[in-house]
Formats: structure tokens, C-alpha cells, sequence
């Protein structure tokens, strides 16, 4: 059984096919690799596992059940969530109310507990700041708390977006391209960061990158899409040999020098 | 200036404020723009109005009456409109808060165009402080709560919202009830304030006015909403001397605002006395830290 699936996934824009026939298989604890050049289809998959576009065909099972009908929000609810390619964070608020805004149903209390400042209210609010506490210093933020997610450096930006998603404390974490941007060694520093997030919260990850030195060290399994079609799939060494997936980053011109 | 002068200015912009209070919830902290409010002041007033005059209801539980009604009109356009992306939502309460005063027109029962006169004046300054502070308590509270908080993600970036688990339309829906609410209870102290209902007291103008307060007063702030309605609701009275010029010098002031502090008079931080105090004592301390060093 396998955490995530997807069967026979494909997306249409008018006439342009931007995901075709597309079938994957994420078990449980792994970190998996999607890779491809650009307009490969790639975002395009996590908008749709994420509930951002409808599939136009097939089908995405979530621990065997289904989530290609679901919202946005219920998806996130049933422990999937992500990062954005174009950083999406609550630009105004700061680091702190970012990860507390994101723990927000790790506890229930209605809107009348706010209003009469009920115990389950005090103690909701007492939780939540305990957790988002805990990120920040899992995510080495905590003395970037009071900052405005907008005037945080880039890398830190993109470190605050992972830690948001964390807050939802998720099974599966899709990450879109968390390195760009990044110099060398930030990117060692995320690839730690991915790694200990793993183990510590139990997660399994599917992460989008064009650093080939991250991704090769990182997965345990990789799928190269091109035109929205799988090219390839198997273990890193297996990729990186692979004389299509070479054709396909080269360009065919390319490879025949 | 007389006390009691002053007095029926203080009580116009308690008035105000309380529409301006959920106002500040739906523009302010969801980050959505509503030009009907007026329709929902309509809506209170009538309904409060029918309550103790008709059915001789208490003026409190009429109030609250009123502001049931507004809330579950709310809850019926929301549901309709909310759905619809940015613009259309603006556009759509716009249509609903002219098609409520179109309404109110033609309803003979409550003297239509011509307007209901003689209704008992219950509003008074004591109470309309009271209903104030308690619109403040409420409103403070939601803010500083998860709900509060999934409002703000909301209004800074819809889409990180629902990926973090928010329903976002739920939570806008709230917040228009909510607005609608207090707009509901502001028309009914108006209506009992004035002694006298016409629909023209409710026109696009009203809702523009309450809008500008909340964006003059800085989105996100609360204070700011606090200042700029007692500020806005004045200075039409003030400037009441120089005649054919007031409404020009009105604009100018907000305008002049708008340039000089795009953010609001506030914009998002709140006025707290405690922070002017730190404030204050980190500033005496200062010169007494060089002199040790
Ligand atoms: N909302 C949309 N409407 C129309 N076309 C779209 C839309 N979203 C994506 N596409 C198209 O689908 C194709 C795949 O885009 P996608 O963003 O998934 O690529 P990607 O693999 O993430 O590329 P990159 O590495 O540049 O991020 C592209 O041709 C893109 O133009
Ligand atoms: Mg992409």
C-alpha cells in the first residue's frame, strides 16, 4: 500500500496537455524526487494532489482513499500540504504568527470560547503557542520571531514556509523547488533541515528541485517527467545513467556532441 | 459649543463606529471590500424600529434583534456572493445594499420613501459608549483568536490559506455575519437615536462613508478604526461654518491622509498606552546607560 498514488493522472489547458497519463507511487517515510526541465509538469502535479486544479482525468488516492474531489483545505486536513515555487507566505505577519496561524487546528475552540475568553480558549491558545515555539526552534527562527515574514532574508523566507507547513504536523509534504535561490551552503544546510524534519516528524516528502547534487543525494526514488509524461523512473544512480534523462536536460542538439 | 452639541456629535460617531467596528473585521483583517453596509444599517434600523414600536419590544433586545436580522441577510448574501472572485463580491454588495434601500421604498407599512417618523428616542450617550466597549471586547477577542488569525491568512494570501487547512470560504462568511451584525445594531441606535427612518439615510454614500473611515483609520488596526470615526463623523460638524465648503474640505482631509499615509492613520499597529510608556522609560534610560560606558 502505498501513501500516495496516482492513477492515470492528466491535466488539460485548453488544447495543451500540461500533465499526461502520469502514475506514481509514494510509500510511506520516503523522499521522493520529481524532476524535469522547466514546463515539465511538475508544479502543475503538486496543484493537483494539493486541490489547486481539478484533474481532467484519472484518479490520486491519499492512504487509499480518494482526493482528486476534495477542496484545498480538506486535503490539508487529511495531512497533505506543501511549499510554493514563488514563496507564498502571510507577507505582513510575523515569523511567530506565520507558524501560529498554520497550528490553528491542532485545537477547537468556537468563536464563542474567543469571545467570553473560555478555559478551552486559554488552554487552546497556550497549546498553540507551545507548538509554534517548538517549530521555531526546530527551524532555527526563534530569534527571528517578531520579524515580518516580508523583510526576511530569501533563504530564511523559504526555511519560514517549510516551518508553516510543518504546523500542520502532515504525513505528506510536497516541497517545490526549496533550494532555489539558495547558494551552497544554505542548500547543505536545507538538505540537513529536510532530512531531520523527516525522521523527526515521521514525514514522507516529495520534493520538485533543479539542484541535481540535492535530489541525487537526497531520494530514494526519482520520476523525470518531460511534456508532462513520465520519462523515466528508478533509484538515483539508475537516473542519473539513464540516456533519455540525459537527452531530455541536454536537448537532443546538445546530446550529440 | 454647547455640551449638548457636542454630545449629539459624540453619540453619532459611537453610532458610526459601531458599523465601523465590523467594517474593520471584513476589510480590514479578511482583506474584503464591501460597499453595501448600508443595506445592512437599513436592515437594523427598520427591524429594531418594527420591534419596540410595533411589538413593544425592549430597546436592548430589539437592538440585538436587529442585528439578527442584518446577520442572517449577511449569512444569505454570502452564501450567494462569496463564491464570486474579488471584484464581483464588491460589485455584488454594492447591487444588495441599493436593491435594499429600492426595497425599503416601496414597503408602505413602514411609510416608504417618505420615511417614519416618530420613534422613540432611546439612543443616549451612556448607552452608546456601553455598546461600544462591549463591540470592542468582542471584536479584540475574535482577533486574537484562531478565527481571528485565520481571517488575517486570508486577507494576506488566499491561497497559503487553504493549503493550510482554512476554509476559506467559511471564514469569509463569517466575517461578513459578523459585519453585518454590528452594521445591524448601528442602524438601530441610529433609528432611535434620530426619531425618524428614510431609506435615503441609507444610500452608497453611507457604505462609502464607512469605508473610508476604516481605510482612513489604517486596515488592520482597531484603534485606527476608534480614531477615524470619531475624527470623520466630527469634522463635517465642525466644518459646519464654513458652509459650501465642507464636503470639499472633507475630501481633502482624506485625501491628504491617504498620500501623506497610504497605510491609515494607524495601519495595522494598535495605539497602546503601555508601549508609549515602555517607550518613554526606554528613552530616560538611554542617557543614563552612556553615562556608565
Ligand atoms: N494555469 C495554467 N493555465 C495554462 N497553462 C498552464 C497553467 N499552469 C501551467 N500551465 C502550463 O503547463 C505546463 C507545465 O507547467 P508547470 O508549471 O507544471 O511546469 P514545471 O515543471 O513546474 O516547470 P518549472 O520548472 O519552470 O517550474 C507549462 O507549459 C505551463 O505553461
Ligand atoms: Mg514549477
Amino acid at each position: 500500500m502505498s501513501l500516495l498514488e496516482l492513477k492515470d493522472v492528466t491535466k488539460q489547458f485548453g488544447g495543451l496537455t500540461a500533465v499526461g497519463n502520469v502514475n506514481l507511487k509514494v510509500e510511506e517515510n520516503m523522499i521522493y524526487g520529481l524532476i524535469g526541465p522547466n514546463g515539465a509538469g511538475k508544479t502543475t502535479i503538486f496543484n493537483l494532489i494539493t486541490g489547486i486544479y481539478k484533474t481532467t482525468n484519472g484518479e490520486i488516492y491519499f492512504n487509499d482513499s480518494r482526493i482528486d474531489d476534495l477542496k484545498s483545505f480538506q486535503i490539508a486536513d487529511v495531512g497533505v500540504t506543501r511549499t510554493f515555487q514563488n514563496i507564498r507566505l502571510f507577507k505582513n505577519l510575523t515569523t511567530y504568527e506565520n507558524i501560529l496561524t498554520a497550528c490553528h487546528f491542532n485545537t477547537e475552540y468556537s468563536m464563542l470560547d474567543a469571545v467570553f475568553r473560555s478555559k478551552k480558549y486559554v488552554k487552546g491558545e497556550k497549546l498553540l503557542h507551545e507548538q509554534a515555539v517548538e517549530l521555531l526552534e526546530i527551524m532555527g527562527l526563534e530569534n527571528r520571531k517578531d520579524v515580518v515574514a516580508e523583510n526576511l532574508p530569501y533563504g530564511l523566507q523559504r526555511r519560514l514556509e517549510i516551518a508553516r507547513a510543518l504546523a500542520l504536523r502532515p504525513k505528506l509534504l510536497l516541497l517545490d523547488e526549496p533550494a532555489a535561490g539558495m547558494n551552497p551552503e544554505e542548500t547543505l544546510q536545507l538538505l540537513d533541515l529536510i532530512r531531520k524534519a523527516r525522521d523527526q516528524f515521521k514525514l514522507t516528502i516529495l520534493v520538485i528541485e533543479h539542484h541535481m547534487d540535492l535530489i541525487m543525494n537526497l531520494c530514494d526514488k526519482i520520476t523525470v517527467l518531460n511534456f508532462g509524461k513520465e520519462l523515466a523512473e528508478g533509484v538515483p544512480d539508475d537516473i542519473q545513467n539513464n540516456p533519455h534523462v540525459i537527452e531530455a536536460y541536454l536537448g537532443e542538439g546538445d546530446a550529440e556532441c | 459649543m454647547s455640551w449638548y452639541y457636542i454630545e449629539g456629535i459624540l453619540i453619532l460617531s459611537g453610532i458610526n463606529l459601531v458599523a465601523v467596528l465590523g467594517l474593520s473585521l471584513l476589510t480590514g483583517f479578511t482583506g474584503l471590500f464591501s460597499f453595501g453596509h448600508a443595506g445592512f444599517m437599513a436592515i437594523g434600523a427598520y427591524a429594531a424600529a418594527f420591534a419596540t414600536m410595533k411589538l413593544g419590544m425592549n430597546f436592548y433586545v430589539a437592538l440585538l434583534f436587529g442585528g439578527l436580522m442584518a446577520g442572517i441577510i449577511g449569512y444569505v448574501l454570502g452564501k450567494l456572493t462569496l463564491n464570486l472572485k474579488g471584484d464581483y463580491f464588491i460589485i455584488a454588495t454594492l447591487g444588495f445594499g441599493e436593491a435594499m434601500r429600492l426595497i425599503l421604498d416601496n414597503i408602505q407599512y413602514f411609510g416608504g420613501a417618505r420615511g417614519w417618523p416618530g420613534i422613540a428616542n432611546y439612543t443616549n450617550l451612556t448607552n452608546v459608549v456601553i455598546i461600544n466597549v462591549i463591540g470592542i471586547i468582542i471584536l479584540v477577542n475574535i482577533i486574537n483568536s484562531k478565527h481571528g488569525r485565520n481571517m488575517k491568512a486570508i486577507r494576506e494570501e488566499e491561497m497559503a490559506s487553504n493549503i493550510i487547512g482554512i476554509d476559506v470560504f467559511k471564514y469569509k462568511l463569517k466575517s461578513l455575519m459578523i459585519s453585518a451584525v454590528y452594521a445591524g445594531i448601528s442602524g438601530g441606535l441610529l433609528a432611535h437615536y434620530i426619531g425618524f427612518l428614510q431609506p435615503k439615510m441609507f444610500q452608497l454614500i453611507k457604505s462609502t462613508e464607512l469605508t473610508i473611515i476604516v481605510i482612513f483609520g489604517g486596515l488592520g488596526s482597531v484603534t485606527g478604526s476608534v480614531v477615524g470615526a470619531i475624527v470623520l463623523t466630527a469634522l463635517p460638524e465642525v466644518l459646519r461654518n464654513v458652509k459650501e465648503w465642507r464636503l470639499v474640505l472633507y475630501g481633502a482631509t482624506v485625501v491628504f491622509i491617504m498620500i501623506t499615509r497610504p497605510q491609515g492613520l494607524m495601519g495595522g499597529k494598535e495605539f497602546r498606552v503601555i508601549h508609549i510608556i515602555k517607550r518613554i522609560v526606554s528613552k530616560l534610560k538611554a542617557p543614563l546607560n552612556k553615562e556608565v560606558s
